[in-house]
């Protein structure tokens, strides 16, 4: 862990900086970019939008590897009924709603349930989860008025 | 009949040696081949529809082991691509019945790729990350105890003092990204300041203070490096990771305004 007494690291992950061939990144990286950015053009197939909103505020979460997550003790896909290949719910319109609604009341109770020792890290935490809610919100109104 | 592949759409460009895909293992593992029109070359793969079918794609996306393997079979056909040339990636899982539909697309949108592929040629992302540093918020253990104080007390004071420390240890890394985020902007030719990663999964790695991205001259790598390498000894409070050079996933996004702030 790095110190404040050490001089900040510059790491590159993708190796030096940077012939060709490299093999890029931590999954995060790059399942930000394929699931997030990238040019959105409407398939044959589809994928609602939903679907990959939903699942990119789960996938947000994954960083560096599913076996590195799991070693955190972080396996919510076995567990979370959205994520599981269950049989799974039919998409309706509600879950964002809902997603949205819950990190607000989870912060409230948290912040309730721990009067006295005020975990300002964990309230970031939550803040982050809210606002980026916000910005799916706003996002998928773009998307949705095109 | 009824199908049983569709095609996959990895990317537009405006040309790819056909000769320099071979051997390349797209998504499911199959070939990667091109589609011409419009004066455009989509880049594609064709795919079983019992996997990427609308029903089992949907399930086999909230697989996270087949999402990875997808997803890193997506980015690897994307990045080989982006060296020969400018590149505009689709979002994963953009499939077409068949190669007509591809080109029609690439027709019906000529205009709206032809400006994507300008604002991207001869350049590429970097993806750079700061992080607040967790010693800087150390402070706390340098409060004395009272020797007439109560333990509990004692415990309470020492508590307070470490998250009063760490809130300003946060405000002043969130003060670095800041202006780590405006120096990079102005070495860059477009930036994006995107949602930071979540740090219940960043874990030990520490809280994310800036999830930026990029667009620079292919030309400039050296220097953009040397830049991230200068500001990570000028914000000892943080500490930078720099990532790429990435395709430029974050600058192709044809909705104005879009995760920028």
């Amino acid at each position: 862990m790095t110190s404040a007494q050490q001089s900040p690291a510059v790491v590159q992950n993708s190796g030096q900086v940077l012939p060709a061939g490299h093999e890029p990144a931590n999954l995060g990286d790059i399942l930000e970019r394929v699931l997030d950015r990238g040019i959105i053009i409407a398939g044959d197939i589809r994928v609602s939008l939903l679907d990959i909103e939903l699942l990119t505020l789960k996938l947000r979460l994954v960083i560096a590897s599913v076996d590195t997550a799991r070693q955190m003790g972080i396996d919510w896909w076995e567990h979370d009924p959205f994520l599981s290949s269950r049989p799974r719910r039919p998409v309706e319109p509600e879950p964002l709603e809902t997603v949205r609604v819950r990190p607000a009341s989870v912060s409230a109770e948290d912040v309730a349930g721990r009067a006295g020792e005020l975990d300002a890290e964990r309230l970031t935490a939550e803040e982050l989860t809210a606002e980026e809610l916000a910005e799916r919100a706003h996002r998928r109104r773009i998307v949705d008025e095109r | 009949m009824a199908p049983d592949s569709a095609v996959w759409l990895y990317a537009v460009t405006r040309g790819v040696p056909a000769e320099r895909l071979a051997g390349l293992a797209g998504v499911g593992g199959g070939p990667v081949g091109l589609v011409e029109a419009a004066g455009l070359v989509a880049v594609v793969g064709t795919v079983p529809l019992a996997e990427f079918g609308e029903e089992p794609l949907a399930r086999n996306l909230e697989n996270l082991p087949w999402l990875e393997t997808v997803a890193r079979a997506h980015h690897h056909v994307v990045d080989t691509v982006a060296r020969f040339g400018p590149v505009v990636p689709t979002r994963l899982a953009t499939v077409y019945r068949d190669g007509a539909r591809v080109g029609a697309v690439l027709m019906q949108r000529q205009a709206e790729f032809g400006t994507a592929l300008d604002r991207v040629a001869g350049r590429v992302e970097w993806g750079v990350k700061a992080y607040a540093v967790p010693g800087a918020s150390a402070t706390a253990a340098l409060v004395p105890d009272r020797v007439d104080e109560r333990p509990g007390l004692a415990y309470l004071r020492r508590r307070r003092a470490q998250l009063a420390g760490r809130e300003l240890a946060q405000q002043a890394a969130l003060h670095s990204a800041d202006q780590v985020h405006d120096v990079l902007g102005r070495h860059a030719e477009a930036a994006r300041r995107h949602t930071p990663q979540d740090r219940r999964l960043i874990g030990d790695t520490g809280w994310m203070v800036l999830n930026g991205a990029y667009l620079a001259a292919a030309a400039a790598t050296a220097e953009f490096a040397t830049v991230v390498r200068e500001l990570a000894d000028r914000h000892p409070t943080i500490r930078l990771e720099l990532t790429g050079p990435w395709p430029p996933y974050s600058f192709v996004a044809v909705q104005a305004g879009e995760a920028q702030r």
